[in-house]
């Protein structure tokens, strides 16, 4: 589970370096089918750089808004996604699943 | 995540030491265990999320907390430097393994041949007992040569290596089975080496083998049916 996430920090460091505002999401809790496990990454810069994931890519624009408030803020938030089949289409996990994700500000 | 605290974990991860990244979910406060101090319930927790390298949620003093594994990475080691290890390798990293090829062999084992890779040179029996497989390693024997692939066979079975396999026809296992039961490995024990190697995907090219080899690691590592097939009986 950390065999890639780490590659993640990695790639924000690197933001970081060049001087970008960068906010990390981390996947917390999983319920039910989730595409990605507790502790999978997704890093966002300001400039809009992604870089990793969430989930199987239905949540990532909900997840990347967040994200520029934090990186606004400051404030870490927690974000939850939590779908019935029927709600699907929405923003959630086309799955099903519900996922818990904590945003935080790089600082 | 302040500097200090990503600075810290990336420090760790290139010392390869495991380390559980803490996080308090209503505030975003974090510390690094084992290098800070932390409560009983939550070193509990990180204690737990390295051993089963599986993140825990813990409630205390009233907060939900985070605990994030951060283990080394996964080693794969490959004994031959050999044409099949070449197309292994390049697969091998981007699912998360620190690769070691093992050939006493220069001619085989070259930068040339593997960049960027660790390659050792001595014989092989030195050359695992050196880098101790544990449990999140996986061996691999390609050299298809019992003098060399045999001692470091004779060493993974004695370790936890998760995961042994060994290149060769199941004429050539049986073989290998009865050597190494002169060496004092029981049924058991040589049960543990995957042979003939890799999934049965009828792999012909050098590629394709790595292919159904790294696949069946993965699948042994995650507990998958697969990783498990009743392959023909051996016996000594």
């Amino acid at each position: 589970m950390s065999d890639t996430s780490e590659d993640i920090l990695a790639t924000a460091a690197g933001w970081v370096a060049q001087g970008e505002t960068v906010a990390l999401a981390t996947v917390v809790q999983t319920w039910g089918s989730s595409p990605r496990p507790a502790g999978s990454r997704l890093a966002i810069s300001a400039s809009g750089r992604l870089a990793g994931s969430v989930s199987g890519g239905c949540i990532e624009g909900a997840v990347a808004d967040a994200a520029q408030q934090t990186m606004a803020s400051g404030t870490p938030q927690v974000l939850s996604f939590g779908v019935s089949d029927e709600m699907a289409w929405e923003v959630g996990l086309a799955c099903g699943g519900k996922v818990k994700v904590f945003v935080e500000k790089l600082a | 995540m302040k500097a200090e605290i990503l600075a810290r974990l990336q420090a760790a991860r290139a010392a390869k030491q495991p380390v559980a990244l803490v996080t308090r979910l209503t505030d975003g406060l974090q510390l690094l265990w084992p290098q800070d101090e932390a409560p009983a319930p939550l070193v509990d927790a990180a204690r737990t999320a390295l051993a089963d390298d599986a993140a825990q949620n813990v409630e205390w003093e009233g907060a939900a907390w985070f605990v994030h594994p951060h283990n080394p990475p996964l080693r794969l080691i490959i004994v031959g430097a050999v044409h099949i290890a070449q197309a292994l390798v390049p697969m091998a990293q981007p699912l998360g393994f620190a690769v070691t090829v093992v050939d006493p062999r220069r001619a085989w084992a070259t930068a040339d041949r593997f960049p960027g890779i660790t390659l050792i040179h001595e014989w092989t029996d030195d050359a695992m007992a050196q880098l101790a497989p544990d449990s999140r390693t996986a061996v691999v024997t390609l050299t298809h040569d019992p003098k060399l692939d045999d001692p470091a066979l004779d060493v993974s079975l004695k370790s936890a290596a998760f995961y042994i396999g060994a290149l060769g026809s199941r004429r050539t296992h049986a073989k290998r089975v009865a050597r190494l039961t002169e060496l004092g490995h029981g049924p058991e024990a040589l049960a543990r080496i995957k042979s003939p190697v890799g999934l049965d995907i009828e792999a012909v090219t050098a590629a394709e083998i790595g292919l159904s080899i790294i696949a069946e690691v993965v699948a042994v590592r995650r507990g998958a049916a697969l990783g498990n097939r009743e392959r023909a009986p051996v016996s000594a």
